[in-house]
């Protein structure tokens, strides 16, 4: 589905990601962990084209999409729920949710990908003519990524869906990321500092560091290993 | 009494002129965070184009005038998107103040260009509305110039409101206003949504040109500085990127100008009215229907 090959990415003279390479294999939910700074939405970012990279390969599905402008990409069918949610603060959720339908046309189908996105999350339905800005911010990140199925993306790539979100809501949000995939067959890339989370969900899990890969195994490998316990998994 | 009514009916008439230039500076402040200093060259551009549109077709003929309306608002509106093509769209990744001083720079090659091309002297608009004086029992005069201002402006903001609270592009407008990441990220091309902010706002401001033209009679291509001011003002005062705010606030602004030019301090109508302005931002910083934006985390 998505191979990175190498990839390094600047923010002028500053290096973020110094050749990343990473697979995400069709109906796989793939985890990239790492601690504060390390390059996780560098990495996203550069993915979904909102940043140049200044080397290497984006392949998703064979073709190399690397530089491609944000918005062509989100037609190839690939979706992105940014670090912060982005949710559009000023329209109402339906309006969100419509927005993620701008590329489509055909009405029935969008009025169908809205009932599934209302099946995950009723919340949203109970809440459609509110104003994003006033959800919670759980409730927010149900829209943004309600907002980002409403492309009926094969590829979803999530930016720490936990990130200030209540304990409880957190195991609700990742429910709804496993039933996504299931359901749905969409491959996901998620980045998480809850590591704990992430590698409980994912199949196949990747360490970043300061730019670079620095470990890689099955999830289930990864959370016995001692490096990821100590560093990522709160000691033990 | 029918004097206070005659200065009202006076002032919302300019008003709603500086509310047509207002939305413009706000539209595209909404999408850009930035304000366009040519917009008010724009304004100056659409009464010329009104001016030459008028030696083709005959003069006080509703049909003819709403058609010239039409056609200087369709050159406008491909004028401000190509300034925004070829001047602002390369800086977008700039520091503001590039832009800004770009859009100074186009300002200035635009009243030059009109200069040249127009004349620097003033000229005299022809009629493009049938004139009449409606006058009311207690002689309150409404000219059917301020007439054609109060529909066109009422018209066209109701149109600007269906496009932005109901259509995908208006929509998408909206959402660009919020965030060029998030936009992107939904499929939506931002330098099209753009564009078109720009286009929208033109052809209002050549709306605004043509209306103040056929009012105040005189034309020439430093027409739009003062007009300009005022509408950037407005908008502010209505709480910049705020549409219905710049519509509230062209019209308060053009009220409250009649009324202190009416008044025996008139000499100072300016100063007064921006000291007004001033002091309503001193207690209200956003602007009367701004609000100033937290976002949650
Ligand atoms: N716009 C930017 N300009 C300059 N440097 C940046 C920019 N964005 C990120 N960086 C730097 O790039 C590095 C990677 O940042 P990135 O946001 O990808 O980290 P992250 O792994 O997502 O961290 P977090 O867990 O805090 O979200 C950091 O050192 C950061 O300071
Ligand atoms: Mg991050």
């Amino acid at each position: 589905m998505l191979e990175v090959k190498n990839l390094t990415v600047n923010y002028g003279a500053i290096t973020a990601l110094r050749g990343v390479s990473l697979q995400v294999k069709q109906g796989d939910i793939v985890t990239l962990i790492g601690a504060n700074g390390a390059g996780k939405t560098t990495t996203l970012r550069a993915i979904s084209g909102l940043l140049k990279t200044a080397g290497g390969e984006v392949l998703y599905e064979g073709r190399n999409i690397a530089n491609l402008p944000a918005h062509e990409i989100v037609k190839l069918g690939m979706s992105h729920v940014p670090e912060g949610r982005m949710v559009f603060a000023n329209l109402t959720v339906l309006e969100n949710l419509q927005m993620g339908a701008y590329l489509r046309r055909d009405k029935p189908a969008i009025r169908k990908e809205m009932d599934y996105v209302f099946g995950i999350f009723p919340r949203l339905q109970e809440r459609l003519k509110q104003t994003a800005g006033t959800l919670s911010g759980g409730e927010q990140q149900m829209l943004a990524i309600g907002r980002a199925l409403m492309s009926k993306p094969k590829f979803l790539m999530l930016d720490e869906p936990s990130l200030g979100i209540a304990p409880l809501l957190v195991k609700t949000i990742f429910e709804k990321i496993v039933e996504i995939n299931r359901e749905q067959g969409i491959s996901i890339l998620l980045v998480e500092q809850n590591a704990n989370l992430a590698l409980e969900i994912s199949q196949y899990g990747y360490v970043l560091e300061t730019g670079r890969i620095i470990l890689q195994d099955r999830s289930l490998a990864l959370r016995q290993n001692p490096q990821v316990k100590s560093a990522y998994l709160g000691g033990a | 009494m029918t004097e206070f009514l005659q200065q009202l009916i006076n002032g919302l008439s300019l008003g709603a002129i500086y509310a047509l230039i207002a939305l413009g500076y706000t539209m595209v402040y909404g999408v850009l965070r930035f304000i366009n200093f040519a917009h008010s060259d724009i304004f100056m551009v659409g009464a010329f184009a009104g001016y030459y549109l008028g030696h083709y077709l005959p003069a006080e003929n509703l049909g003819c005038g709403l058609l010239i309306l039409a056609g200087a608002m369709l050159i406008c509106a491909l004028l401000g998107m190509t300034i925004e093509r070829l001047a602002y769209r390369p800086l977008r990744n700039r520091s503001k103040l590039n832009v800004l001083i770009t859009a100074i720079g186009v300002s200035l090659l635009l009243e030059n260009a009109g200069q040249f091309f127009f004349g620097a002297k003033s000229k005299a608009y022809p009629s493009l509305f049938p004139v009449h004086n409606f006058t009311s029992a207690g002689g309150i005069v409404l000219s059917s110039n301020q007439l054609a201002v109060f529909i066109v402006a009422i018209l066209l903001l109701v149109g600007l409101q269906f496009i932005v609270l109901r259509t995908r592009i208006g929509t998408a407008m909206r959402a660009v206003s919020f965030n060029h990441i998030a936009s992107s990220l939904v499929g939506i091309n931002n330098d099209v949504v753009i564009s078109f902010t720009f286009g929208l706002g033109s052809a209002l401001a050549a709306a605004g040109g043509i209306l103040y033209s056929v009012n105040y009679q005189a034309i020439d291509p430093l027409m739009g500085v003062l007009p300009g001011l005022k509408a950037f003002v407005a908008a502010v005062l209505g709480g910049i990127g705020n549409i219905p705010g710049a519509a509230l606030g062209g019209l308060l602004l053009g009220v409250i100008e009649t009324f202190v030019n009416g008044s025996r301090y008139s000499t100072y109508t300016d100063a007064i009215a921006f000291a007004l302005l001033i002091l309503i931002l001193l207690f209200r910083p956003a602007g009367l229907l701004g609000k100033l934006q937290v976002e949650k985390v």
